[in-house]
């Protein structure tokens, strides 16, 4: 063997072994963020942490009550906003999408999907809280809304475009009108999907925090009036991190970890729904 | 029809015309419920674009007394007084460019590593489970991301990267200055994380549809394993790759919060990545409660509508760099 086959048989090993390394660095980093959160913030989860609300700043004790049913009502009513018109969207892409208006919203809906958060909060303010004249969860479940759709309509059109024709040519020439072959056996076959991208695009809305800074605003009390300010885990995580007090910081980690738990859970539970289809294509 | 036309075919008798216009009426949608159907799947369909226009209409309405007065200056003039009315952006498009280059800087090798391991190097039975951690990144929250970076990763660089990095590196204008934690340097590498798992999925994807007769063919001349990826691979995706990495550079530039709590928001403009740094979103998240003139909060709507343009451009970049390689396989929508 050659001094020159050796060299580059001993090149290609370093190149392996180096893009092994930088893997193993990536997984490193979610490993160590992960473990943080737990050794930070485990050890302050307690009845009280999920039962009370904030007491006030310099106190000790007190818990996210708030922010907790808050981020579950915002959350939802994002979703219920957002959903109905993301699957519509998804639908009409996948079914009527060929002409110049499904370019169109395709296009559109790319560009939205990586819009910055915090302009979508600012766009929110000045569409919903400034005439309204006051602060509120609903301004801010618009605002995750408008994040939700052009992500569930993208993967929505994916999933529907993935089901054979020969199902929808079944169900037609069975005599099937074409809106009950589109829901019925279509939309049916995509279900495992679509309920895959819904998960995964609450999971990352669920997260979110910038667009809520002047829409939801954030509420030291306890609220479920959708009308007035309120709390999430996302603001109280950001309002303790940057506050002065040990005992803040001590509530964000614990608060973090909690948000942690819960978008993993949907992650978690999207890869969970996608498994349940038979002849899925394999997870990426 | 196929038929060629030597002579006029004769006229159908109408009950054997009739069949296919019944089918290509039921499909049309003359059938009442597929009507209904098409129309309510248009009208919600129609609610993104009025959404689009609403969004920009917005932007450019609340921004327009500051575009009026300031002009084009607003991107190059770097004095933002607030008292005075005299707003000029650069010191924050300057950071936000800087930071995000510093992402793509540390965070590109990263996520190329990745792809390059699991598409063309490790074992199987690896490839699902480092492919499902390295996404869970995405999954944490930016706020989670500002709180580690602010209370573990700072205090980290403060200790044991940057008086290293100074020793070696301090005597040039990237490294000089006091390091206070808040910084330049922090905010790249938090957001370096923060891209690895979108540069890398979609990267997987782009090395996924290079055809395998590439590589073969590379070995089959005589290429070690290495040589394969580096000449016939990365070369056939080149274009996807660099849509990747647009795609992740999108996401830098907008990312809000994990940023404002580790960039130090000093509105100037440095060399050094070891001093504070502003960006155009962490701006507006720390300064759009307290503009109390019309003014100043149209400035503010101006920075927004300044990152929407540059992300957009970036964004469409990015897509039409990717679809080019991996054509109709839609990845990057895909992201978690």
């Amino acid at each position: 063997m050659s001094a020159r086959t050796v060299r580059r048989r001993i090149v290609s090993g370093i190149m392996t072994g180096l893009v092994a390394l930088l893997s193993f660095l990536a997984v490193l980093a979610l490993v160590l963020i992960l473990a943080d959160l737990v050794v930070k913030g485990a050890s302050s989860l307690d009845w009280n942490f999920f039962t009370k609300n904030p007491v006030p700043a310099g106190q000790t004790g007190g818990g996210v009550a708030n922010a907790i049913v808050g981020t579950a009502i915002i959350v939802g009513l994002a979703g219920l906003i957002g959903l109905p018109i993301g699957i519509g969207t998804g639908l009409f892409l996948a079914e009527y999408g060929s002409g110049r208006m499904g370019w169109t919203v395709r296009f559109l809906a790319d560009v939205m999907n990586g819009t910055p958060s915090i302009v979508v909060g600012i766009f929110a303010w000045s569409w919903l809280v400034k005439p309204m004249g006051h602060f509120s969860a609903l301004a801010g479940s618009v605002a995750l809304a408008v994040l939700m759709v052009p992500m569930i309509a993208r993967t929505t059109e994916e999933m529907v475009r993935l089901v054979p024709h020969s199902l929808r040519e079944a169900a037609l020439a069975l005599g099937y009108p074409r809106w009950r072959a589109s829901l019925r056996i279509v939309a049916r076959t995509a279900l495992a999907g679509i309920v895959t991208g819904c998960l995964v695009g609450i999971a990352r809305v669920a997260g979110e925090t910038a667009p809520l800074l002047f829409t939801a605003l954030g509420n030291l009390n306890f609220t479920t009036s959708i009308a007035g300010p309120m709390q999430t885990l996302s603001l109280q995580i950001f309002t303790y991190a940057t506050g002065p007090f040990e005992e803040w910081h001590r509530l964000a980690w614990a608060a973090a970890l909690v948000l942690m738990a819960l978008v993993l859970l949907l992650a978690l539970a999207a890869r969970w729904a996608i498994r349940q289809r038979r002849g899925a294509p394999p997870a990426r | 029809m196929t038929s060629l036309p030597l002579e006029p075919l004769p006229p159908r008798p109408a009950d054997l015309v009739s069949p296919p216009d019944v089918t290509s009426v039921g499909l049309r949608g003359v059938n009442a419920g597929d009507r209904i159907y098409r129309a309510a799947l248009t009208a919600l369909a129609l609610t993104l674009p009025l959404l689009l226009l609403a969004f920009v209409g917005e932007l450019v309405t609340n921004a327009w007394p500051s575009i009026e007065r300031f002009g084009l200056r607003f991107a190059w003039t770097s004095v933002w007084d607030p008292v005075a009315g005299v707003f000029g952006a650069a010191p924050m498009i300057f950071g936000t460019l800087a930071s995000s280059f510093l992402a793509l800087l540390l965070g590109v090798p990263l996520a190329l590593g990745v792809a390059i391991y699991l598409t063309e190097f490790s074992p199987k039975w690896l490839r699902q489970p480092i492919a499902f951690l390295v996404e869970l990144l995405a999954a944490i929250p930016s706020v989670v991301y500002g709180l580690w970076g602010v209370y573990v990763l700072i205090p980290f660089l403060r200790a044991d990267i940057v008086p290293p990095l100074r020793a070696v590196l301090g005597w040039t204008p990237f490294f000089s200055g006091v390091f206070y934690g808040n910084s330049l340097l922090a905010g790249g590498v938090i957001l370096a994380i923060m891209v690895v798992p979108y540069i890398a999925a979609v990267s997987r994807e782009v090395l996924r549809a290079v055809p395998t007769t590439q590589r073969e063919a590379a070995l089959a001349m005589g290429a070690t394993r290495w040589e394969a990826v580096w000449t016939a691979v990365i070369p056939y995706g080149r274009a996807g790759l660099i849509g990747a990495v647009m795609l992740g550079l999108g996401r830098a530039l907008g990312e809000t919060m994990a940023v404002t709590l580790v960039i130090g928001n000093r509105h100037d403009i440095g060399m050094s990545v070891l001093q504070p740094a502003y960006t155009m979103a962490a701006a507006i998240a720390n300064e759009f409660s307290e503009a109390t003139t019309n003014l100043y909060l149209a400035a503010l709507f101006e920075v927004g509508l300044v990152l929407f343009v540059i992300t957009v451009v970036v964004n469409a970049l990015a897509r039409l760099l990717i679809w080019r390689v991996a054509r109709g396989t839609a990845v990057g929508s895909r992201a978690l």
